[in-house]
């Protein structure tokens, strides 16, 4: 059986020192997860070793921790894995980011995710009383929102979320992959409602910025953020929600732009956002303005640095080949309906070639 | 801190506790939840397949009731099977009420798929994470209703009666910070769960070390048909993973390794769809007739199944193929064999949950109603664990309006304490917890499952009392007090010896072979010697036996064939 190093972030609460890295020597199958690695140590070595942990299936959620510096569950993670990626030979194992750790690799989600589900309303909101026996829904729709209610609250995109790092007060990939579950569900009453809601948030829907980082890491392939992507498409395209984080503008500033130059401008962006797509309008709006003038820092650093120039400022260049780019706008607004691909809804072909699903959630 | 107090107090937050807690509060009762990891994390989470139900206008009641008897082998309890069965329409449609997500047909009602032991498709589902999917959502009820009081990642380490012998609370320990404190509460509803952990290996999570069963036995509560442990036909080899009997529903098929369709020979009418027990004996005997594979494994086929089905209604089972097998299961079989997954028996109750001590209750896995006599029926258990939990909470809640909160000494909770820091503060020198769980479990897998003959239930029995014995003198590496696990490894290892000599001492009484109990040396049903429960009362350190008749309202026992 093949040798592995393990390098633990170890932290005890009651010993008054600070955190500090511990490695441990254990053996066992290459197939075997970096979990049973753990579990190998604690059982052998060193009981006092914490780390939350139940069904070794990928199915609780509880053992979310960082390995390599990469979000993950541990039971789910091979050693073969793991080890290819270790730094120096040695799997690096830390507690999960953006949350307090509590000892070891136990950390507090209660603060950062549990609160947050809470403030999502995370409940049918039904109008009126129940019918006498079920609701009557479209077949997909239930399908649909079964991607959202795949979620486990394991918290790894949370760990990995780039927007709580910056924005701790963020409602977070997974709280909001839990309200699209509500939002997508035709039994509930209060859709508008919750759009509204989480648009009109400073740290809401909005607040993501598109990385892609929990897509990567969410072990249960939920996509949170196309979750996010499609509760602004819901409150932009179905209800028209024009929000005070002007978040609607923004995307429809990035929209044209990329459809007229096939690349962004930055220069145009924010005074498009304010104006509701005109440069003009931008100009009298106060709100603005006010952001305008917000920005003159970075674009003082930006000429001074040579990023941009009053002429590239001004005069955007297309991208070459803008035409592809043109095409792609076509074929999708093309289509009768808005296409929301999810995974467990496949189309009818049992074609050999179709690997989509198993790259994760993708959306056109 | 106050001494927290409740009319109704539930112990765990699986589905049997979060409904039996929602259905406490709907009475008014003051209720608070306490489960030793936060409530999504339960165990009810692995129940993929679904729950069951005669809710078509063409099924019935009395149809399901009687899958239900003849799966349990006749030995399940017929007044408490038609209690489940009638009231189980109705569970279905509050769940999908309160928001669960269940499959449609094409007409948007509610669709169902076939599953093992039944004579009509009755169990409705979400994709294959249908516990997850209720649990989730009696979760959210549970958020919505804060006047239920969490205690989340609170450790109960024993129960209390009172003087009289009433139920009187519990002692429980913060996981987080290591706090001792004394419940009190005029009503306990154990919703803790199975014992698969003493099996090595098994589909059980670690946290189901069969604590609520072991408590109530500490206490005086008699346990019945403790031998009656199921083993699922389809985990996987090496760890024990579950492939949920939905793959089988959806009309996945199983081979040995000579290519035969086996189930021909044992189950010619259900084939895969038989019961569990029958499907596991069949596969198990392929296996050590040589006609498995060299892993010790018969392979299921899941690549029948059309890959858009397979993506929209087992999902699941994909990533689990992908994640712990190496396998894509639509595109290749995948290598099962018979694994430990469900405790039949547990604390005895009656229909409304109570059991011998006053005030203290039980639903769920760690409860025996009994609904599952000697083997359950896939997709029974989700019902049962929201059925009797329902009706649990709901008579706790009367229970309590006639009680006054009982008196409790705090000097419970010292002596408890004390003992915890003897065995915190206790020099190494004996063997670790983990090795003697280790022995226990390959022990009991090796001779309590799927066959079993006196040889060697009598060595089991053996080397458990050896290992209960070595268990005193265990030490732990963890001197502190925030997150103690090695701790709560060490009193659930105590829990674990308890079940497993009961399921021991009961295996070796039951002298015949129905459902999960298989006696290689009485092969046979034994209906006039045997048609009764085994139950166990702690007398001294030891489990006495005695008997109880087994209810039958309408359906007289018959040869049962699939």
């Amino acid at each position: 059986m093949p040798d592995y190093t393990l390098k633990i972030r170890r932290y005890d609460p009651e010993s008054g020192q600070p955190a500090y890295w511990q490695e441990f020597g254990v053996e066992l199958e290459q197939e075997r997860s970096v979990l049973d690695a753990i579990l190998q140590v604690k059982n052998d070595e060193d009981g006092s070793l914490a780390i939350r942990c139940s069904c070794q299936a990928a199915i609780c959620g509880s053992c979310g921790v960082r390995i390599n510096g990469r979000s993950r569950l541990a039971c789910n993670t091979k050693m073969s894995v793991a080890a290819e990626g270790a730094p120096n030979g040695a799997i690096v194992v830390e507690p999960m980011g953006n949350m307090p750790v509590v000892k070891d690799l136990i950390v507090d989600m209660d603060a950062v995710h549990w609160k947050k589900v809470q403030r999502v309303v995370p409940w049918l909101l039904p109008e009126g009383d129940p019918p006498e026996r079920e609701y009557i829904v479209d077949p997909e729709s239930m399908i649909d929102v079964t991607q959202s209610m795949a979620c486990i609250h394991c918290g790894v995109c949370v760990s990995a979320c780039l927007s709580l790092e910056v924005d701790p007060e963020f409602i977070g990939p997974a709280a909001l992959a839990k309200a699209y579950r509500f939002v997508g569900d035709p039994r509930d009453a209060h859709t508008e409602d919750r759009l509204l809601d989480l648009a009109e948030d400073p740290h809401g829907m909005y607040d993501c910025t598109h990385c892609f980082a929990c897509v990567e890491v969410c072990p249960k392939d939920v996509a949170p953020m196309n979750q996010i992507m499609r509760l602004r498409r819901r409150a932009t395209a179905d209800f028209g929600i024009k929000d005070q984080n002007n978040g609607y503008g923004h995307e429809k500033a990035f929209v044209d732009l990329i459809e007229k130059y096939g690349i962004l401008s930055e220069a145009q962006l924010i005074p498009k956002s304010y104006g509701d797509g005109s440069m003009i309008r931008a100009q009298v709006k106060p709100a603005a303005l006010r952001e305008l003038s917000a920005k003159l820092p970075t674009v003082v650093r930006a000429l001074r640095s040579g990023k941009a120039s009053p002429k590239t400022a001004l005069i955007h260049h297309k991208l070459k080949d803008q035409d592809q780019v043109r095409r792609i706008f076509d074929e999708v607004e093309s289509k009768d309906e808005r296409l929301e691909l999810n995974l467990y809804i496949v189309g009818e072909s049992d074609d050999e070639e179709e690997g989509a699903m198993s790259e994760g959630g993708q959306e056109q | 801190m106050r001494i927290p107090t409740h009319d109704v107090l539930v112990i765990g937050a699986g589905l049997a506790g979060q409904r039996a807690a929602l259905a406490a509060a709907e009475e008014g009762a003051s209720v608070g939840i306490l489960s030793k990891v936060h409530p999504v994390r339960s165990h009810s989470n692995a129940a993929q397949g679904g729950i069951n139900a005669a809710l078509n206008p063409e099924d019935s009641w009395e149809s399901h009731a009687f899958d239900t008897v003849k799966g349990s082998d006749y030995l399940g309890d017929q007044d408490a099977i038609e209690v489940m069965c009638r009231e189980a329409p109705d569970e279905i449609l509050t769940l999908e009420h309160l928001g669960v997500t269940f499959h449609r047909n094409e007409e948007g009602r509610l669709g169902t798929r076939a599953f093992g032991g039944a004579s009509a498709a009755r169990t409705y589902y979400v994709a294959d994470i249908t516990g997850q999917a209720i649990l989730h959502v009696l979760y959210e009820q549970l958020m919505r209703h804060e006047e239920v009081y969490r205690y989340e990642e609170w450790f109960t380490t024993r129960l209390v009666r009172d003087e009289n012998g009433h139920i009187a609370g519990c002692v429980a320990r913060e996981m987080r910070d290591g706090t001792m404190q004394l419940f009190t509460a005029k009503t306990v509803i154990l919703a803790c769960g199975g014992n698969g952990q003493i099996y090595q290996p098994t589909t059980n999570a670690l946290i189901c070390t069969g604590d609520g069963i072991a408590m109530a036995y500490r206490i005086g509560a008699p346990l019945m048909d403790m031998e009656m442990v199921q083993y699922h036909p389809t985990t996987l080899a090496g760890n024990g993973i579950l492939i949920t009997e939905g793959a089988r529903g959806e009309g996945a098929h199983l081979y040995n390794a000579q290519g035969e369709r086996f189930m021909e020979r044992y189950a010619p009418n259900k084939m895969e769809l038989a019961s569990r027990d029958v499907v596991s004996r069949a596969e198990q005997t392929e296996i050590n007739e040589g006609r498995g594979f060299p892993d010790g494994t018969v392979a299921l086929d899941i690549t029948k199944v059309p890959r858009k089905r397979i993506h929209e209604a087992l999902r699941e089972i994909v990533n689990v193929g992908r994640d712990f097998a190496g396998v894509d299961i639509t595109r290749e079989p995948i290598h099962i064999k018979p694994g430990n997954h469900y405790t039949m028996g547990g604390v005895k109750t009656d229909k409304e949950g109570h059991t011998d001590i006053p005030g203290l209750y039980a639903a769920g896995e760690v409860a025996c109603v009994s609904v599952h006599g000697g083997n359950r029926l896939g997709a029974n258990s989700l019902l049962d664990t929201l059925v009797f939990g329902r009706r649990a909470g709901k008579d706790a809640a009367h229970h309590a309006r006639n009680h006054k909160l009982p008196d409790i000494p705090r000097a419970v909770v010292d002596d408890e304490e004390r003992g915890l820091r003897e065995l915190i503060g206790r020099e190494r020198s004996g063997r670790r917890v983990s090795e003697i769980r280790e022995e226990l479990g390959r022990t009991l897998d090796k001779y309590v499952a799927v066959f079993r003959d006196e040889d060697g239930l009598l060595e089991a029995a053996q080397i458990v009392q050896r290992l209960k014995e070595e268990a005193k003198s265990i030490a732990i590496d963890d001197k502190g007090q925030v997150f103690n696990q090695d701790l709560f490894g060490a009193i659930e290892l105590g829990f674990m010896l308890d079940n497993a000599e009961c399921v021991v001492v009961a295996a070796i009484e039951r002298k015949e072979s129905r459902g999960a109990q298989f006696r290689t040396d009485f092969p046979e049903r034994d209906d006039d010697e045997w048609l009764k429960h085994v139950d166990l009362t702690m007398d001294g350190d030891r489990p006495g036996v005695t008997y109880s008749q087994v209810t039958i309202t309408r359906w007289q026992p018959e040869e049962r064939k699939y």
